[in-house]
């Protein structure tokens, strides 16, 4: 008889899977896993307590630096958070851009993690860049509109920073002509591959019950079966007028997240034609002209949370009184997404836990913060 | 289910869990600024349970009031009045507003039941809390740093904690 014997190895923290510096400290029994403990913290910087060094409007651009993918998400969330505590008010016009960059964002989100998934994977490169590409045009967007390609810092208390250009519509409604060729040239190729299959059904399964139970939230708790999305159940800013669905999985999987991510992206588009269709008859301009940006908001707390593209982001805010929050806490998705990842990948192989790891789509920026 | 406000959760709680609710007195924000008008001290509008009963008031609002969903754990300091404010923020799947829960811990002896029995999601928000603030939850199975290495010492999150002269800079030099 053979015998085999438990082994500790360490995935990471200098990894080219680990999408940055987080290290897993796994068991192993041949291939198989017994058990996965994440270990961060490598990129901490301790992100909420510079913050409450700095006044209000000195964090916007900081908070792009959280999830660098998502600036745009990162300034909505805050920015309503300021704006809640302050009782600033938003001009309609202000609103719809917010909400046309934060899909744009979430487009360009999926379309990444999804091309680093099929990496993952194996599939080397070609995916990727098909999903940069696609992430370029939306980048040139946000370019003309904030200045700033990545590290964005758009958003105001208020509103926005400046209004659309004039050649940014003409530009986006080029794009949301090209963009179903690209969601469904992606599907055609990803949804019945084999690799793909072989590598994504029935691994890193997370029943319905235990994704509630981990407070994971967004792609990831909508694979597995639960329709939450903070855009439909506590809708913010004007996300209840437009006409969208939430896309759920059944199973919990892999490719059930893979799915959702390629739905979400369709369904990103069809809140974006709305918002080109309504924008025109916005009433005010894209910043309410009274909100004064050094804010000294009346002694209190406030907290927001939107549906950023990873899951519910949000910030918990205490004032003073003073021109610096007394407390500063950001609710990170992607941190508390890797809550549930050990058990998703115990008794899956090694080569697995590279693949669960990309469906739960993480960024360190956040997860340390 | 009609969503609750806190008024009314207060209202509940304090029809079927007499003597969890406490009186939520203000907490004084430090520090006061130099000149100008003294701020207000801090009166919350949400419910503050007491660190005993915290398991039993969380635990109705999962069971009996169906707000399964437990979305975030913060800490603030309030050096001023020498205790730490925990945060538990709760929501329903079903949509609407949450409820918050808040309880209120000495500074000497920073002390919380832990929710991660209950709800597994809780674990990293509570290691979370315990690595910058130094929150013991008791009963959690694995309260290790979690950012910070394990053998640094200081709590970095608190307000008293040294912004200069740290002991770990250019300690290498």
């Amino acid at each position: 008889m053979f015998k085999t014997e438990e082994l500790q190895i360490n995935i990471g923290p200098q990894h080219p899977s680990t999408h940055g510096v987080f290290r897993m400290l796994v068991t192993v029994d041949g291939e198989t896993i017994i058990d996965l403990k994440p270990v961060f913290g490598y990129l901490h910087r301790n992100h909420e307590q510079i913050a409450e060094q700095n006044t209000y409007l000195q964090n916007m651009p900081y908070t792009d630096r959280l999830d660098y993918f998502n600036s745009m998400a990162n300034n909505q969330a805050y920015a309503m958070a300021v704006e809640k505590l302050a009782g600033i008010e938003v001009p309609e016009r202000a609103e719809y851009i917010r909400v046309l960059m934060v899909e744009l964002t979430r487009i360009l989100n999926h379309a990444g993690a999804l091309g680093f998934l099929i990496n993952d994977m194996g599939m080397w490169q070609t995916q990727l860049a098909f999903g940069m590409r696609e992430r370029e045009k939306i980048l040139d967007l946000f370019e003309m509109a904030s200045g700033a390609r990545m590290m964005c810092n758009y958003f105001r208390f208020g509103g926005v920073v400046r209004d659309l250009p004039p050649e940014f519509m003409p530009k986006l409604k080029e794009l949301l002509v090209a963009m179903p060729a690209f969601v469904d040239e992606l599907e055609r190729l990803l949804r019945e591959n084999e690799i793909l299959m072989q590598r994504a059904e029935g691994i890193g399964v997370l029943p319905r019950e235990l994704a509630l139970a981990y407070s994971v939230t967004g792609p990831v708790l909508r694979g597995s079966g639960v329709p939450y999305d903070i855009r439909k159940a506590e809708p913010y800013s004007v996300y209840d007028r437009f006409d969208f669905d939430i896309p759920v999985g059944s199973v919990g999987d892999v490719y059930d997240r893979f799915l959702v991510r390629i739905e979400e992206m369709r369904q990103s588009k069809r809140i974006i034609e709305q918002i080109v269709e309504q924008l025109p008859d916005a009433r005010g301009g894209h910043i309410n002209p009274k909100a004064r940006q050094n804010v000294r908001p009346p002694v209190g707390d406030a907290y927001a949370r939107i549906e950023s593209p990873k899951g519910e982001l949000g910030f918990y805010l205490v004032s003073d009184g003073s021109p610096r929050p007394y407390r500063y806490k950001v609710r990170a998705p992607s941190f508390i997404n890797l809550t549930p990842l050990g058990d998703m990948c115990r008794g899956y192989k090694v080569a697995d836990v590279v693949v669960i790891l990309g469906s739960i789509d993480i960024v360190m920026g956040e997860v340390d913060r | 289910m009609p969503r609750l406000s806190p008024e009314e959760l207060r209202e509940r709680m304090a029809r079927d869990l007499p003597g969890t609710v406490l009186e939520p007195t203000p907490l004084r924000v430090t520090p006061p600024p130099a000149h100008g008008p003294q701020p207000a001290p801090f009166v919350t509008t949400d419910t503050v349970v007491a660190a005993e009963q915290l398991v039993q008031a969380a635990l109705y609002l999962r069971d009996t009031l169906g707000y399964a969903f437990l979305s975030d754990i913060a800490v603030v300091d309030y050096l001023a009045d020498g205790v730490f404010e925990l945060v538990y923020r709760f929501y329903t799947i079903e949509g609407g507003d949450g409820l918050v829960l808040k309880v209120r811990v000495p500074r000497e002896a920073p002390e919380a039941p832990s929710l991660t029995p209950y709800w597994p999601g809780a674990n990293l928000h509570e290691r979370e809390a315990f690595d910058l603030f130094g929150i013991i939850f008791t009963d959690h199975p694995f309260l290790r740093r979690i950012y910070m290495w394990d053998e640094f010492e200081g709590w970095p999150m608190r307000k008293d904690f040294p912004k200069q002269g740290d002991k770990y800079i250019g300690a290498d030099e």
